[in-house]
């Protein structure tokens, strides 16, 4: 008999691939390619940064470095528009991660403060860089080649690669979180020093999981340009895409493994929905900072956190083992010694 | 009797305070050493020096003939010495059995880590073994962050253990317990050094340590004072100078016997 | 490459580095005392710069002048958002919740700055904002060195607060360690909160010389804020001193680099000269070493 959790993911996992075929205007179906892509982002960034507690707010650069790819690639290999376009998706990954492990070789020699200024000062060279040299096309950035599926499904296959995508992240952040890899970056977050002393190789866990982080935003990139068609720097290289998955795991719940799925669900759908009911821009940025606000107060943890704590009455129940324990302990402290 | 541990000559400074100032430290193999001195006086000091949190800014470490002075930690970890801190430090975010399984990590490559399972079957039973004999094995599935004061030491003390260290740097191991407790630790402390462990322990509880060291080394200022078993600790009027403090005179005389013992 | 050129660029950048010296040692000071990283200064900069707009353009009042309303009036902002949203954050993530929790609060201040004062780019005025007087072939224009000297002025203020005051020394006591201060009796959350308003009410005055010689509108803020991120990184995070060096050596190497090179690596120039560094000293120039806590 199937548990009840796994009923619930079987039931999201239905809505997710039968979503398109249900509903099909257009203007809906894009908020979901978008949304996907999202929630890829936000569970591979909460792979590093979440478990590790080093909060990098820098990822638009291996989006960034994937559209490009993309964009790059499809123009100067004279690729057909299309699907053939899909093989370059692990490319841009792949340069993504490139990028990452020298960035995260350097960033990660200082304190957690100090690595968040980093990828914020990594990212601005990024834009930067792509909005002056000059095969990336500058600020008029790049076409792609236009691609004629048609109005009516043009979405669906990107919406079903995108979710190939979130699929393929969360079971690369479960495979993780059971590993001991994943448990050495849990350490790390709770006490790093304490954990090198106890002789987990820190440096070398931290690198490799920056850069594991790179891969699926990375391809989120490739598919992003593939999707819209034209690149610009500011668009791709874009500082509200960092602080958007940060602030949707957040939202979510921070080290959880549904926290940024849900966070990326609730925000990237919502903010869409925003922007284009509410043509006034302001209006959704005092939204998005408002809601950020009472979530951060009210719901630190992340919905995710405060819902399950809810649920399980975790609070109440470690308190109670704890006093057991306690009580217990006299008997087991005189006698218990082998 | 061989000394497994010692410190010769170890001075640090920070900024301008001098924290340790030519302290010697000897620990032989077998015994519980025992390492007492007002507040201010270099205890914690002298142990980060010698797991290799603190690099001194004279003088050797020495372990099992090997010269350790600056040493990282967790080289220092992997020889063979295994320390617990003051403010106890646990993972407090993952559960009380992940903690123990932390500990066992310095076997391995990490590449290997990342392909493995968080635990093998081995490993827990290990560490499950260890936190039944600390007393919390039924809390195993906890956050570590839910313990109580005195349970959280007693999860120190198993993860020191998993690696199954020669000598163990215990830092105030009875600071803030209730009396059972400390009793129990105690007790676990004797069990420990029976089957051949090797122990130095940091306190200030008085009975703690005379009831249960075979060997006492006085800490003053930086450096050390007087040594001996504790019932010639407890007789030498030096000692109680040192912890009542004294005026300047006093200094002088405590600084020629220093100079002189 | 003649002389004229390199030392009017060295001349703008020691001018203009003086001021964003002062704005980012109001940020490195709220690190120092608090351990928040305020990623608001930058609209904050902002909204200091239109509030200097708002008296000028409704009032009439100079900017110079105006600086004695907007100064405390955005030293009470500082103080209703440390209430508000900052002094409560606590903990282990205190550092990384502050990040969020204030880019939240600039983006609310963002979108309000939108609908007040619309998207549309705007400048301030004055008769010193254009005019300029020459020394030898080097142009001096009034409002960089008008906004020279206010630094410098703010600056040794602030210093001599901190420095021969009481609160000062509150103030200093926090910004070397937190729990020492509180043991000695120090109202840590009191000084917080002063501190915080103070590191605002500062980039009231920074705010108005940045938008009397740029032109401006609220999502100019997040290339301040990543420049005055940069500065402190580079000074050493909490050190007051090296926010200073490096406020005004980042300029000067940036407009260097403008004038050697090309404008368009000057931007550039920054971030490369921090990620140079840090590969050498990871704590900054001044900043402390990270320490082996045990």
């Amino acid at each position: 008999m199937l548990a009840k959790k796994n009923l619930w993911w079987l039931a999201a996992a239905a809505a997710f691939a039968l979503f398109p075929i249900v509903v099909t205007n257009p203007l809906y179906t894009t908020i979901g390619v978008f949304t996907v892509i999202y929630m890829a982002c936000a569970t591979s960034w909460n792979m590093f940064s979440g478990y590790s507690g080093y909060i990098a707010l820098g990822s638009a650069v291996f989006y960034g470095s994937g559209a490009y790819t993309m964009a790059l690639l499809s123009i100067h290999l004279h690729m057909a528009a299309g699907s053939s376009q899909f093989w370059l998706v692990p490319v841009g990954g792949l340069v993504a991660m490139a990028f990452a492990a020298p960035i995260g070789w350097v960033a990660l020699r200082v304190r957690r403060h100090t690595f968040v200024v980093i990828t914020i000062a990594v990212f601005f060279i990024f834009q930067l860089a792509a909005i002056n040299f000059g095969f990336t096309g500058g600020t008029s950035g790049l076409n792609l080649p236009f691609i004629t599926w048609g109005f009516q499904d043009f979405n669906k296959p990107f919406y079903y690669a995108g979710l190939v995508l979130v699929v393929f992240a969360t079971l690369l952040s479960i495979a993780v979180r059971r590993s001991r890899f994943g448990l050495q970056l849990l350490a790390i977050r709770d006490d790093e020093d304490r954990a090198l002393g106890l002789g987990v190789k820190v440096s070398a866990v931290k690198i490799t999981g920056f850069t594991m982080s790179a891969f699926t935003v990375g391809m989120a990139g490739a598919l992003y340009a593939m999707f819209v068609g034209q690149i610009y720097p500011q668009f791709v290289f874009d500082p509200m895409f960092d602080v958007s998955i940060a602030l949707m795991t957040f939202l979510g719940g921070l080290g959880t493994l549904t926290g940024p799925l849900l966070g990326a669900l609730i925000l990237e759908a919502s903010q869409q929905y925003l922007t284009v009911t509410f043509s006034n821009g302001s209006l959704y940025l005092i939204l998005f900072g408002a809601l950020f606000l009472i979530v951060i107060i009210f719901m630190p943890q992340g919905i995710v956190v405060y819902l399950r704590d809810r649920i399980t009455k975790r609070v109440e129940r470690e308190r109670a083992a704890v006093a057991a324990n306690e009580a217990a302990s006299p008997d087991v402290a005189l006698g218990g010694a082998r | 009797m061989t000394t497994l541990l010692s410190a010769t000559g170890v001075s640090k400074a920070f900024g301008g305070l001098q924290a340790l100032s030519m302290c010697n430290l000897e620990v032989e193999k077998g015994s519980i050493t025992g390492l007492i001195g007002p507040n201010g006086s270099g205890k914690t000091t002298l142990f980060n020096v010698i797991t290799g949190y603190v690099k001194p800014d004279a003088g050797t470490v020495t372990f099992d003939g090997q010269n350790i002075t600056n040493a990282r930690p967790d080289a220092v970890f992997s020889l063979g010495v295994g320390r617990t801190f003051q403010l106890t430090r646990i993972f407090s975010r993952i559960s009380v059995l992940e903690n123990m399984l932390i500990a066992t990590q310095h076997d391995e490559s990490w590449l290997r880590g990342l392909l493995r399972s968080k635990s093998s079957k081995v490993e827990v039973d290990n560490a499950m073994e260890l936190l039944d004999f600390v007393g919390i094995a039924r809390l195993a599935d906890l956050q570590a962050g839910a313990l109580s004061y005195g349970q959280r030491k007693l999860l120190e003390l198993a993860y020191v253990l998993v690696a199954d260290p020669d000598v163990i740097l215990l830092d105030e191991p009875a600071g803030g317990v209730n009396l059972t407790l400390i009793n129990g630790i105690a007790e676990k402390i004797r069990t420990l050094n029976a089957a051949g462990k090797t122990f130095l322990i940091v306190e200030h509880n008085m009975e703690f340590v005379m009831s249960l060291c075979d060997h006492v080394t006085v800490m003053h200022q930086g450096s050390n004072l007087v040594t001996g078993t504790p019932a010639e600790v407890r007789a030498n009027p030096l000692v109680l100078d040192a912890y009542l403090g004294g005026g300047d005179e006093d200094e002088d005389d405590l600084r020629e016997a220093v100079a002189g013992a | 490459m003649n002389s004229v050129a390199l030392l009017s660029a060295a001349k703008d950048g020691i001018l203009t580095g003086a001021v964003y010296a002062l704005m980012a040692t109001g940020l490195t000071l709220i690190f120092g005392v608090m351990d928040i990283i305020n990623l608001a200064q930058g609209i904050l900069v902002i909204l200091g710069a239109y509030l200097s707009y708002a008296l000028q353009v409704h009032w009439g009042i100079d900017l110079f002048v105006g600086l004695l309303i907007t100064i405390p009036l955005m030293f009470i902002v500082g103080i209703v958002i440390e209430r508000a949203f900052i002094g409560r954050l606590k903990g282990p993530e205190k550092t990384a919740m502050s990040i969020l929790v204030t880019y939240a609060v600039s983006l609310l201040i963002e979108g309000t700055l939108n609908m007040v004062f619309s998207v549309n780019d705007v400048q301030l005025h004055g008769w010193y904002v254009a005019k300029s007087f020459a020394i030898g072939s080097i142009h001096f224009g009034y409002i960089y060195v008008a906004g020279f000297i206010l630094a410098a002025v703010l600056l040794s203020s602030l210093y001599y607060m901190l420095y021969r005051t009481r609160f000062g020394v509150s103030v200093r006591a926090s910004l070397a360690d937190q729990t020492s201060a509180a043991l000695v009796g120090i109202d840590v959350r009191r000084v917080s909160t002063i501190t915080f308003g103070i590191g605002v009410a500062i980039t009231a005055a920074g705010g108005m010389v940045y938008g009397a010689t740029n032109s401006f509108n609220a999502s100019s803020s997040y290339d301040l804020i990543s420049r005055l991120l940069t500065i402190i990184v580079l000074g050493g995070m909490g050190s007051l001193g090296g926010a200073l060096l490096a406020g005004v050596g980042m300029v000067f190497v940036g407009d260097m680099v403008g004038v050697l090179w090309s404008p368009v690596w000057s931007s550039m120039s920054y971030f490369v000269v921090l990620v140079i560094v840090l590969l050498f000293r990871p704590q900054g120039l001044f900043g402390q070493q990270s320490a082996r806590v045990a």
